[in-house]
């Protein structure tokens, strides 16, 4: 079944397609990121795919490469029970395009991502931090960003007077 | 007449939150026009801490993740690593694994129904069903010595074998549990309070959810007959006879009766692994990757030293990465694990069913009254623990 | 001999002390603060086969101005931290705390950015209930130590309580 889509991915989009791999019996793509909307929105729509299921939006860290970020999206479709994985390539500070358009449950993902990992997203209606509070510094998932840190949140003796508080 | 609208927070303390979730609304009189969930007052960092731990020692903060479902957080990340290693569970341990997580199901419905329940109104649902989780808690803590985080599975099988009291405790809860649900229905099904403030609540189509990414219990409630269990199946559930509950409903009555039928089928496919049970070994034999048993590790030197080395450095799977997904009670469980040859995950990233699913709670409320929020909250069935990380 | 002869039936006569402990005690009501794992072992406690009312315990109050016992079930992360405290902060005097699980005393097995190594760091806490989750046993033990710990409060002096 892999090989329907991967025929039909390919002789589309083939020339935005970086790399093709398939390990552990799962598809991947790699690809251009100004593909990724059209991409995807002709994997949901393709009558023989329907690749509906937008199950999974994350990233992975590679600080010595030099496009260090990879968001790796998940698709599903209910007719073929198969997976399909596409990775986008970007460098720090660099963002990729939302697919909130297409699928509601981009919007919580992608905000999960920016937040762990600082990877921005164009278009995004509302691209804030979803898990850590708003004033915290970092990306905890970047690989250099200590595991044990701990960010002074607020004092404890805030209303006593200024010299009890040393 | 001029009106002004007013913003209400509900939370992050809140009894009817289920946990630490806050939502902002905006209501019109009691109207709600907008509502906001705001997560992450349980953010464990589970994910970075996996990173810096061995394969073998992520398996306890899994547990830890969705804590009404430990074992089929567990069942994930094995599945997940056995992928990445090419291991197979042997028989026993698939049929003892796919019988406990379907108690897990039990457990985690159980749970869901109490506090749903006492959210609507009906405090005695958390009473009735807590005495049932008591059965079922004896069972994880026969087998695993531990009464909620049970860390049972292990990569390649599991940790233990299976007591010898394991077959009549579970014949104990086949036996008395269907009377236990019929008396649920007796208490909810046709009670009027119950049904007016669940029907027609909360309602969602089919394409809004399928758009919004909502899986489990509350997809096969708007009428998509969908369970991984069945279209992926994973550790032998291909070899279970069940049903798939669907409603075409979609509102919180539908999602009531989806879980309840889901308990029997559950019990169902308790009732097949129990009967057919297979004998032999409780973890595969791949030396140097899985675990020896615990008498070949106290009476062989070679699994010893296997044993020895295994806990102390781990083991290296190739390079590469795999995405597994399982039908955990809430929704479709996800481990994306990238390995780069060391001894530790790269990367684990969970995709958590409740996150996407809560996520849509606006879709549910906007239009409705504030009281059916709380219907809606519950009926989604989250865990802040697996919304978090 | 002495007072005790000349009174009549009836009257017992005690220290105003002894009373109010005795009062406290017998109806510390607490304060469902559930964050994560170790909530639902506390709502275990408080169901049929633990039956916590059995120590006077079972008026769990959903707001902090009810409450005069908070138990902290679950790990605290650093963003939920100033909710606590707040929360805390609103609770009436007298207040006791206990913290329930290895994470809520000292970070779990999450030593981590996320995680508050111990609400300890926030809120004075009297009773450390050890455990991951703690069994319903031990909260109900951690309890009854809290108990006797209020018996021996006193109401005037150095103690912690009666500012
Ligand atoms: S101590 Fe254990 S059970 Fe309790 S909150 Fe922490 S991880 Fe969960």
């Amino acid at each position: 079944m892999n090989n329907v889509t991967r025929e039909r991915v390919t002789a589309q989009f083939g020339d935005k397609i970086l790399a093709t791999t398939e390990s552990f019996g799962e598809l991947a793509f790699a690809v251009d990121k100004s593909a990724i909307v059209a991409l995807t929105r002709f994997l949901r729509d393709d009558i023989a795919l329907k690749y509906v299921h937008l199950s999974d939006i994350t990233a992975t860290d590679w600080p010595e490469r030099e496009q260090r970020f990879e968001v790796i999206y998940h698709l599903y479709s209910y007719d073929l029970t198969e997976y399909v994985r596409f990775k986008v390539h970007v460098a720090d500070k660099e963002s990729v395009p939302t697919l909130t358009g297409e699928w509601d449950t981009a919007n919580w993902l992608e905000r999960e991502v920016f937040d762990l990992f600082g990877i921005s997203f164009d278009g995004h209606p509302d691209l804030r931090r979803i898990l850590l509070w708003d004033e915290f510094e970092g990306h905890p998932l970047r690989k250099d960003y200590p595991l044990t840190y701990e960010t002074p949140q607020f004092t404890y003796n805030k209303d006593l007077p200024p010299e009890v508080i040393k | 007449m001029q009106t002004e609208t007013m913003t209400v927070n509900l939370g992050p303390q809140h009894p009817a939150t289920h946990g630490v979730l806050r939502v902002v609304l905006e209501l019109d009189g009691e109207v709600v026009i907008k509502c906001t969930p705001e997560v992450g007052y349980l953010h464990t960092g589970i994910e970075k801490t996996a990173e810096a731990k061995l394969y073998y020692k992520v398996i306890p903060m899994t547990d830890r993740m969705d804590y009404l479902a430990p074992m089929s957080n567990n069942l994930g990340y094995c599945l997940a690593v056995e992928k990445l290693l090419g291991v197979e569970a042997p028989p026993k341990a698939q049929w003892a694994r796919v019988l406990l997580t379907e108690i897990t199901r039990l457990n985690s419905h159980l749970v869901w129904l109490g506090t749903h329940a006492l959210d609507i109104g009906a405090m005695s649902m958390l009473l009735y069903v807590f005495r049932e989780r008591e059965d079922l808690l004896t069972i994880y803590e026969a087998v695993s010595g531990q009464r909620m985080m049970s860390t049972y599975f292990r990569i390649g099988g599991l940790a233990d074998d299976l007591p010898d009291d394991f077959e009549p405790m579970v014949r104990k809860v086949l036996k008395t549990f269907p009377v236990r649900f019929q008396e649920y229905e007796n208490i909810l099904t046709n009670n009027r309070i119950w049904r007016n403030r669940t029907i027609g609540v909360g309602v969602i189509s089919k394409e809004e959810a399928i758009k919004s990414g909502i899986t489990g219990p509350m997809l096969r409630a708007a009428g998509v007959k969908h369970d991984l269990r069945k279209a992926r199946p994973y550790s032998s559930y291909e070899k279970f006879d069940f049903e798939i509950p669907t409603q075409q409903a979609s509102d919180c009555f539908a999602r009531y009766q989806v879980r309840l039928e889901e308990m029997r089928q559950s019990l169902r496919i308790i009732q097949q692994a129990m009967d057919g049970m297979p004998e032999g070994r409780y973890l595969a034999r791949v030396p140097g990757v899985v675990l020896p048993t615990k008498e070949e590790a106290l009476f062989q030197m070679e699994a010893m030293i296997y044993h020895f080395k295994l806990v102390t450095e781990g083991f290296h799977p190739p390079k590469g990465e795999v995405y597994v997904t399982i039908e955990s009670p809430k929704g479709e469980l996800g481990y994306y694990i990238v390995s780069d040859g060391g001894t530790m995950p790269y990367r684990m990233r969970v995709r958590p069913p409740s996150f996407v699913n809560i996520s849509a709670l606006s879709k549910l409320v906007v239009g409705r009254l504030l009281a059916d929020v709380i219907a809606c909250i519950g009926s989604i069935d989250i865990v802040l623990g697996e919304v978090d990380r | 001999m002495g007072l005790e002869e000349k009174i009549p039936d009836g009257i017992i006569l005690a220290t105003a002390e002894k009373v109010v402990n005795w009062a406290r005690k017998r109806s510390t009501w607490p304060f469902g603060f559930g964050l994560a794992c170790c909530a639902i072992e506390m709502m275990s406690s408080f169901g049929p086969k633990y039956d916590l009312s059995r120590f006077g315990m079972e008026v769990m109050r959903a707001s902090p101005r009810q409450a005069d016992l908070m138990i902290v079930a679950g790990r605290v992360s650093n963003k939920m931290a100033p909710v606590l405290k707040r929360l805390y902060d609103q609770m009436p005097n007298p207040k006791w705390v206990i913290s329930m699980g290895a994470c809520a005393s000292c970070g779990g097995i999450f030593n981590n950015y996320a995680i508050l190594q111990g609400v300890d760091k926030i809120v004075p806490v009297d009773i450390y209930v050890p455990g991951c989750p703690p069994r319903p046993e031990q909260l109900i033990d951690g309890i009854v130590k809290l108990q006797k710990l209020i018996d021996q409060e006193k109401l005037k002096g150095d103690s912690r309580q009666s500012a």
